[in-house]
């Protein structure tokens, strides 16, 4: 398989006192290098728990995930880190920046965590906020910026480690129509100039636009997987 | 140093000064703690100098055996009250304990003296000639008391400081005057160097030394001819103490025939006993500090933990991030566990400083001698630097093992 992303049959069962849920059931899918996907669905729907899992943060009950041909159901805590801090870029909907640290230090974090020397962490965010238009505001604390630049922040720390995926979890949940499509442009950007693979979450359909394919999640089932033309190409 | 070990340090600083009254606060317990071991172990430490420098003043091996037994079950003489030394176990002492370096042998009355218009109430000691020897006395001026002076019962005199001071005018030389002591004309051969105080709170320099014949056969009266009020022995070292304290005891219930059943008709004290009483005062002190800084310590490290669980409250949604940006657990941990030294450290060292200040003051104020020492400081520095980590780890451990899904979502 020359996928990035390979998913095999996972399930999710998460035990919530006497019962098991079934967050995810079966879901099978390939991401290729370079794919901008958008996962759509309604909350309760599973697509979070999915986006866990492509995320590292969380591993499948059943079922396997391979990211770069390896196998991460049999990857302990250490080692998920690791892939989470080398081949994944996280995006939160609520920015997640550390308060009262400035934006290159938040941008360095990735870094910092791999034990890169100082010099190397700070040059490297800089570049890195440098590619989501945001030089100059290198000593900014998120409080100083507005919401579109704290997220375009993240998406920089997001960035900086060169990973395999960007992972972008309601990006825009927070931000206004304007703020919305700065983002938005920046992530296309990213995606057809420097061809990172982009896995976006939303329920927006004016967001899942932008992608290029369309992924719908619900009851924790792939139902729809299209590929469109994106609107904003 | 490593990048991720020094910016850790860095920012937990930078958080501490963020919320320097909620950090100051916390670290009230540390500092109050350590200033007070600093603060007490600084002013014991002077305490027992001062008891040390009292116990060389007398001699360190200087042993002194005094008539009369302390305690005696049924009726008690009293210590000295008994006639039970004489000079001939002085001399007897020597021949049968080889570890003595020297005896002497002294006895004591409070007399009248007279130098022209002024007159003092001091003791006036009959020594044998050793005893300046054996007590290490010095002189400012003049020199011993020989044995010659002691076989001819000469009217010689050795005066202290405190007699000086009350008999003389300011200036005078006392060396080669001549004084009266119970009327009875003394040529003063020498003026001893000041000891201070002894470790009784006694005037060691208010006394005046004569020889030991004159005493008895011009101004004490003697009873019994040849008894003495105590006999001084020393060793050459002060750990051959006991081993001769052992021979003199043998040695004079030997000679004073006393069966074994029966109690010593007298008493031997050396330095180090009267010392260890002192010190042993002092020491108690010294651990009810202890206990209390040790208390004010526990209650500070509570501190620390407390403000630790909250803060890794506050944090979980930053603790999810860093997880998700590729913390590991052991990262986490670092970190708090520096953040929980660096509170403990800097209350540390401020508790050394207050503590340092704290004993000055003491000084300055009451007059206390006081000595820090650097391994107290060091001691202090680490046992807060322990504290810390000590009750650091559980919150530490606890933000290490939270997971990172929840701590994102967590509002």
């Amino acid at each position: 398989m020359g996928s990035l992303i390979a998913c095999q049959d996972i399930w999710k069962i998460y035990r919530l006192g006497d019962v098991d849920v079934q967050a995810l059931r079966g879901v099978s899918l390939e991401i290729a290098q370079g794919e901008f996907v958008a996962v759509m669905g309604a909350s309760g729907s599973g697509k979070t728990t999915l986006m866990n899992i492509l995320g590292c943060l969380d591993q499948p009950s059943r079922g396997h995930y391979w990211l770069n041909g390896r196998d991460i159901g049999r990857l302990n805590q250490n080692e998920l880190a690791e892939i989470r801090n080398r081949e994944i870029g996280f995006v939160f909907q609520s920015f997640n920046l550390i308060p009262r640290t400035s934006a290159l230090e938040n941008v360095q974090l990735p870094l910092f965590y791999r034990g890169e020397p100082l010099r190397v962490q700070r040059a490297q965010a800089a570049a890195s906020l440098a590619r989501v238009g945001l030089t100059g505001r290198e000593r900014h604390y998120p409080a100083q910026l507005s919401g579109g630049q704290q997220q375009r922040v993240a998406i920089a720390r997001a960035l900086v480690a060169s990973p395999s995926i960007l992972l972008a979890d309601e990006p825009t949940g927070n931000l206004d129509t304007e703020s919305s499509r700065e983002i938005m442009a920046v992530l296309e950007r990213l995606n057809q100039q420097d061809r990172i693979t982009i896995v976006l979450v939303t329920h927006e359909a004016e967001i899942a636009a932008y992608a290029a394919r369309e992924l719908v999640v619900k009851d924790g089932q792939l139902v729809s997987d299209r590929r469109t033309t994106s609107t904003h190409a | 140093m490593n990048a991720f070990l020094l910016l850790t340090i860095v920012t937990a600083f930078r958080i501490l000064g963020r919320n320097r009254l909620r950090a100051g606060l916390t670290m009230l317990g540390i500092i109050i703690g350590v200033g007070a071991v600093i603060a007490m172990v600084s002013i014991g430490q002077g305490a027992k100098a001062v008891v040390r420098t009292q116990i060389a003043s007398m001699g360190t091996n200087v042993i002194i055996i005094l008539p009369g037994a302390m305690t005696v079950s049924g009726v008690r003489g009293g210590q000295g009250s008994s006639v039970t030394l004489t000079v001939s176990d002085a001399l007897d002492l020597k021949k049968r304990v080889p570890l003595l370096s020297d005896t002497a042998w002294a006895k004591r009355d409070v007399m009248q003296i007279v130098y022209g218009n002024r007159n003092w109430n001091g003791p006036v000691n009959g020594i044998s000639p050793a005893y300046l020897t054996i007590r290490d006395w010095a002189y400012t001026s003049g020199g011993p008391i020989t044995q010659a002076d002691m076989d001819a019962a000469a009217r010689v005199a050795l005066v202290g400081q405190t007699v000086v001071e009350n008999l003389f005018e300011p200036g005078e030389e006392p060396t080669g005057s001549t004084i009266r002591i119970k009327n009875v004309p003394f040529k003063v051969i020498g003026v001893l160097a000041p000891k201070g105080q002894s470790a009784q709170g006694s005037d060691q320099d208010d006394i005046i030394f004569i020889p030991f014949t004159t005493a008895e056969r011009k101004l004490l009266g003697t009873q019994f001819l040849g008894s003495v009020g105590a006999i001084f022995a020393s060793t050459d070292r002060p750990d051959e103490l006991p081993e001769a304290v052992e021979g003199i005891r043998a040695g004079l219930r030997a000679r004073h025939r006393l069966q074994p059943d029966q109690p010593d008709d007298f008493t031997i004290r050396t330095q180090v006993d009267i010392g260890k009483v002192q010190e042993g005062a002092g020491q108690t002190l010294t651990i009810m500090m202890f206990a209390v800084a040790s208390i004010s310590l526990l209650v500070g490290g509570i501190g620390i933990m407390n403000i630790l669980l909250v803060s890794v409250t506050e944090r979980t949604r930053e603790i999810g991030l860093r997880m998700a940006v590729g913390a590991k657990r052991r990262h986490i941990l670092i970190q708090f566990l520096i953040e929980a030294m660096t509170l403990s450290l800097v209350g540390g060292v401020l508790g050394i400083v207050f503590g340092i200040l704290g004993a000055r003051a003491m000084t300055v104020v009451a007059g206390w001698p006081t000595i820090t020492s650097v391994e107290s400081v060091v001691l202090s520095f680490l046992f807060s630097l322990a504290v810390g980590l000590f009750f650091g780890l559980y919150p530490a451990n606890k933000a290490s093992r939270l997971n990172p899904i929840e701590a994102l979502r967590y509002e």
